[in-house]
């Protein structure tokens, strides 16, 4: 076992990644933000504090559209925050809703978006409105603590716990991991709320993360098969459930899968997890924590785009790892045991729970939670926000978010059916959609994301249009196929485990890759650079009425381009880049 | 080499210089004849006028005359040019003369008779300049001196579009003669144009004060020079017609305010300027209002004048065409016979008067109250001439000695149903672009100077375009290297769009030059936050960085803002000097009389 502290004590932090400095001088997470915060010259944070304010669950971002007509009239940049909230497998109640719903029109741009991993993002938070915003999510016993950074992110579980016992249960482990692996420090408490620092206190007690934090952001997911929702094996560790006689049992474990990569960078890859042995329930979270441990102790800590949990696997080896990681637990791990995935996409419509329970899947496109006006060319008069709020008002009972972007009304009172019928109808809440669509998945990208290269959220929506007449030529309407997009290439979006993903290049301009499977078990590939709309209409429309007269019975689009030999299947990560 | 003394016989001198050059040069060290030596061959380069000499070949005796004292009391330095230019007159006819600011006037410079030359400027509503406001006091108090025996004349300057017109001038008029002084000539009130009235004003004085001494004053032979030899050849009169290179609107969508950077070119005119100077900008008033005037007036476009000048022409360039003033109003009411407006005008309505004339125009004034048949002359003759309008420069001809910034809020709103502009700014915004060029000078303002020690610590105050002249004093610093601390206090309605020269004072900060800054957006939240509540937050510092020498300016609204700073700055005086009422007030006077508490208001 490798002594983290130990390690790094003989050698210079000026031999680290920038970042290994500033999380260890940062007093745990404070910085300068106590000044920051004091400074009403900019709406910025110091540069330092940048990458502190991501530990504590906001990034800072500049309204890129507007960047450069105030870089003329000698502004600085319309700096605003973007806050992730920390809901472990997304579950709130409906009265929680309504304050989260409450805060975006106050304090942010009255806008709530679903994100890729079961929580929400605010857009447009300027930093004189961050501490209202932050305290009233507080009061309303939800947080942003290690919403990003260089810790354990938002814990991931299956769209609707109270679907059956099981799916509560692993919900519940969700929770207690996400508990378990919280940042200690009070510097949260004291910038954002307002708590008196103890001096002494337990602020100096960082016992799992320790002043070094993680070398890079982890991420935990949890699944019941055969759903796959939670594309769990994008996680840093998944937990696939193993049930056994309706018996929740254990999970199979997988590590080290991830989808960030650079252009032009083949030496990052994203990756799928891989499944190194099974641990049972009350392991579990023993097992993460371990698992976490390993990583902190032997990721890579001098380059930054090399130090997710991925490479530390593949640097050890997936048996090595394991090997690694069982000398942390003082136990092995049990053997894989069988299951099999057939979806990543969720239940929409009305449902039952095994209890007889109903439950309402709204799709959501994009994650994006706002009333448009009447002349939005896509969502022209959805009020999405009013509906959801005047659902929230008379349904007593949770409302999930999904790893899909989408939401679920859960345990909803038969005679309320009817009602909230009425209420999407009349709120325009949904709009005819196709499966393709239901299936996308776009990030944020333009204007508030400093890492787009191209548009994405703004742009995929016009994109299906097309291919949804593509399909409809192509008499495949009614078929659903995984269309992902992102800006940049570090995979908010998972376009990497995408039938057909787009990675943005530059404005306007994608890399297109093909062949992942409809389960969320294979990578894709890279089958064409950096291409425009028209030549991604000329590859894509031949290819798509190719699928429909030679497909096979029941076979998705993924696996048919790769049967064909249209593209070559990415076994894992390290071939992800090979023709 | 030895030389025997200078005679008239062996130089040009006649036998009184030949005379009086060997008393001086008797006394000189080798040191003193070198510089001496050196400065006639320069004077002789400079075409040999030296400002200060009498005339060659003078006769007067100049024991005759009587020495003559020009007060005077200035805000933007108009004042303190005109009293230069009095002295060099005086001095011309052969006076003797003494030059003194208010700012430094003690009970014993009145002691005994003096012959005076007041000239002073109003601010505000009838308010002394900053320096004179000590002697202000003085005269009026219950210390004030005796003058029996004095002499004296009183020129006032101001703005007849202010209620108070010249009211230092009247009131030093009275008050010198109630103080037992003798009144030897009229008090001239001058407005706006000023230059020709003061010069009258000048002579006759001068005239008056020879002809009370029995003598006659010499015809000057020639104008003395201007009020600074240095002083370009470009001036109110004579401006030079700058290419605009940029302007840009400072505030981002969404704001309330139209505020424009100009960045003008000075290449080519030779003008120089420091860091407190304003701008000049001959304007001409808006086409569209002009031609519209002419139609409610039935003149015609083609109308000539005595001058020659087609209307139109005089009326955008020379003429004030827009803000009203009491003397149009008068000679106005006097055309039209109309009995409400000189009730307006009567004594009895001052108060209401004041809020009557408010956002109203010249040209509704000619629709309400319509005067049939008039002829163009009669028109021009009760307007008053097109004042040039002042901006305080917003940079550093060190940091930059091609252009000239220029920071300018645009007025725009509507009164009796009328969109109106400002004249300067409309014309600036409206009808001028990059490549088009506009008349400019430089007018010097010497009481809104850096100070000399480039260690010495400043506190800027300048919310909204009153942040202008802050911006040259850091072009100027940053040039300069200078060490001494700077503190800004910005404040506007928005921090998102209001927020002038965010970019450049936190790059500033950034750097280290700007060693603090604080901000107040008065509308970003429910209670309205202003540059005099962060400085009172802030009056610890505040009075630290006085008590350790810092200079405190002021820039922007005359009207509230630098009356709530000074306020401000009393309550700071008070509450962290542990001064009292008296005492505070003293402490904020002494700085002003030191010239550390300077101001740039409007």
């Amino acid at each position: 076992m490798t002594d983290i502290i130990a390690k790094l004590r003989d050698e210079s932090l000026d031999d680290y990644a920038a970042n290994e400095s500033l999380k260890v001088n940062s007093d745990f997470l404070r910085g300068k933000l106590m000044d920051d915060m004091a400074d009403n010259a900019t709406g910025a944070v110091s540069p330092d504090d940048t990458q502190l304010t991501k530990f504590h669950g906001f990034y800072m971002q500049d309204d890129r559209d507007v960047r450069d007509q105030r870089r003329k009239k000698k502004l600085e940049p319309l700096y605003s925050f973007m806050v992730r909230l920390r809901i472990a497998g997304g579950r709130m109640s409906s009265q929680q809703w309504l304050t989260l719903d409450d805060v975006a029109q106050r304090y942010a741009n009255n806008t709530l978006r679903i994100t890729t991993r079961q929580t929400f993002q605010y857009h447009g938070v300027f930093k004189s409105n961050l501490r209202a915003h932050l305290k009233t999510v507080n009061d309303a016993m939800i947080d942003t603590i290690a919403a990003c950074g260089d810790v354990n992110r938002n814990v991931t579980s299956t769209a609707n716990p109270h679907r059956s016992a099981i799916h509560r249960q692993v919900y519940d482990l969700a929770a207690a991991i996400s508990d378990h692996l919280l940042p200690r420090t009070r510097a949260y408490h004291e910038i954002f709320l307002g708590e008196e620092r103890v001096a002494g206190g337990p602020d100096q007690d960082e016992p799992l993360y320790t002043k070094h934090y993680l070398p890079r952001k982890f991420k935990i997911g949890l699944a019941v098969p055969p759903d796959n929702e939670t594309d769990v094996l994008t996680n840093d560790v998944a937990f696939i459930a193993i049930v056994e006689n309706g018996e929740l049992k254990g999970f199979n474990v997988a590590v080290g899968g991830g989808m960030g990569s650079t252009h032009g960078e083949p030496d990052t890859y994203p990756r799928r997890g891989s499944i190194i042995g099974y641990c049972d329930v009350d392991q579990t979270v023993d097992v993460a924590e371990k698992i976490m441990l390993v990583q902190r102790d032997n990721g890579d800590r001098k380059n930054r785009k090399h130090a997710r949990l991925k490479y530390t696997v593949d640097t050890m080896g997936v048996e090595g790892f394991r090997a690694e990681l069982e000398k942390y637990l003082g136990y092995t791990l049990g053997e894989e045991r069988a299951f099999e995935f057939t979806t990543t996409g969720d239940i929409l419509g009305w449902y039952q729970g095994e209890d007889g329970q109903w439950h309402y899947g709204l799709f959501v496109e994009n994650g994006r939670i706002r009333d448009y006006p009447d002349d939005n060319p896509i969502h022209a008069g959805m009020q999405i926000m009013s509906g959801m709020r005047e659902i929230a008002r008379i349904h007593d009972g949770d409302i999930v978010l999904s790893c899909n972007q989408n939401l679920i009304i859960t345990n909803v009172k038969p005679e309320l059916r009817e009602q909230i019928d009425a209420i999407i109808d009349r709120y325009r809440m949904l709009k005819d959609v196709t499966p393709l669509r239901q299936h996308s998945i776009a990030c944020v990208a333009f204007p508030t994301c400093g890492l787009a290269m191209a548009e994405s959220e703004r742009y995929l929506p016009t994109l299906l249009d097309r291919f949804d007449a593509i399909m409809k030529d192509a008499g495949l309407e009614n078929d659903p196929i995984i269309v992902r997009m992102t800006g940049c290439p570090n995979g908010c979006g998972r376009p990497f485990m995408a039938e057909i993903g787009f990675v943005g290049k530059a404005i306007g301009r994608y890399n297109l890759y093909l062949g992942g499977d409809f389960t969320g078990t294979r990578l894709n590939k890279m089958y064409r650079e950096n291409i425009d709309e028209k030549t991604i209409l000329e590859e894509l429309t031949p290819m798509i009425h190719r699928y429909a007269k030679e497909r096979e019975a029941g076979e998705h689009f993924g696996d048919y381009v790769v049967r064909v030999g249209i593209i070559k299947a990415t076994e894992n990560g390290l071939d992800f880049h090979t023709a | 080499m030895s030389q025997g003394p200078l005679l008239d016989t062996n130089s040009p001198l006649n036998g009184d210089q030949a005379q009086r050059l060997n008393d001086v040069l008797g006394g000189m060290n080798r040191d003193q004849m070198t510089w001496l030596s050196g400065y006639l061959a320069g004077l002789n380069a400079s075409g040999g006028q030296l400002s200060a000499a009498s005339p060659a070949g003078a006769t007067q005796t100049v024991s005759a005359l009587p020495e003559i004292t020009v007060l005077y009391g200035s805000q933007t330095g108009n004042a303190e040019g005109v009293a230069e230019q009095a002295r060099d007159r005086a001095k011309a006819h052969g006076f003797n003369v003494r030059l003194l600011d208010m700012a430094d006037v003690t009970k014993k410079d009145l002691k005994d008779p003096t012959n005076l030359m007041v000239v002073v400027s109003t601010q505000g509503e009838g308010d002394p300049p900053d320096t004179a406001i000590g002697f202000y006091e003085l005269i009026n108090g219950r210390k004030a001196p005796k003058l029996d025996g004095h002499r004296f004349a009183v020129l006032g300057l101001g703005d007849s579009s202010y209620d108070q017109f010249c009211q230092m001038g009247k009131e030093f008029d009275a008050r010198l003669a109630e103080l037992g002084a003798e009144r030897i000539g009229d008090r001239v009130d001058c407005d706006v144009d000023y230059e020709e009235p003061a010069e009258a004003w000048i002579e006759t004085v001068l005239a008056r004060y020879a002809e009370l001494s029995g003598a006659t004053t010499a015809a000057a032979e020639q104008d003395g020079p201007a009020t600074q030899a240095s002083e370009s050849q470009w001036s109110k009169k004579n401006p030079f017609h700058a290419e605009i290179l940029d302007t840009v609107i400072l505030n981002d969508d969404g704001s309330s305010k139209e505020t424009r950077h100009i960045e003008l070119s000075l290449e080519g005119s030779g003008l120089v300027y420091e860091p407190g100077d304003a701008l000049g900008v001959v304007p001409q008033n808006d086409p569209a209002y002009v031609d519209e005037l002419l139609e409610k007036l039935k003149i015609s476009h083609d109308t000539e004048l005595d001058t020659g000048s087609r209307i139109r022409d005089a009326l955008l360039a020379e003429f004030e065409v827009t803000t009203l003033t009491r003397p149009f109003l008068e000679k106005w009411a006097e055309l039209s016979n109309d009995a409400e407006l000189q009730r307006i005008l009567s004594d009895e309505a001052r108060d209401e008067f004041k809020e009557w004339v408010y956002g109203r125009h010249i040209i509704d004034v000619i629709e309400q109250f319509p005067v049939e048949n008039l002829d163009a002359a009669t028109f021009t003759q009760a307007l008053r001439k097109l004042p040039p309008r002042l901006y305080s420069i917003a940079s550093s001809y060190n940091a930059d000695p091609d252009e000239v910034h220029l920071t300018v809020g645009v007025v725009r709103y509507e009164a009796h149903g009328r969109a109106r502009n400002g004249v300067t700014t409309g014309y600036l915004s409206d009808h001028v672009q990059p490549g088009d060029t506009i008349p400019i000078y430089v007018d010097r303002n010497k009481n809104f100077k850096l100070p000399h020690d480039a260690n010495t610590p400043i506190i800027m105050v300048g919310p909204g375009t009153g942040v202008a002249p802050f911006r040259a004093f850091m072009q100027e610093r940053d040039d300069a290297g200078a060490e001494g601390d700077n503190w800004l206090f910005f404040g506007d309605q928005h921090f998102h769009t209001d927020f002038l020269y965010q970019a450049e004072w936190l790059n500033w900060r950034e750097k280290g030059l700007l060693t603090r800054l604080d901000v107040a957006f008065s509308r970003d939240q429910a209670e309205k936050v202003y540059v005099q509540d962060r400085m009172r937050e802030k009056g610890e510092d505040i009075y630290a960085w006085l008590e350790r020498g810092a200079h405190f300016y002021v820039c922007g609204d005359g009207d509230r803002m630098a009356a709530d700073v000074h306020q401000a700055l009393l309550d700071i005086a008070k509450e962290h000097g542990g001064l009292d009422e008296d005492a505070a007030a003293q402490y904020i006077r002494e700085l002003q009389q030191s010239k550390r508490y300077q101001r740039d208001v409007y």
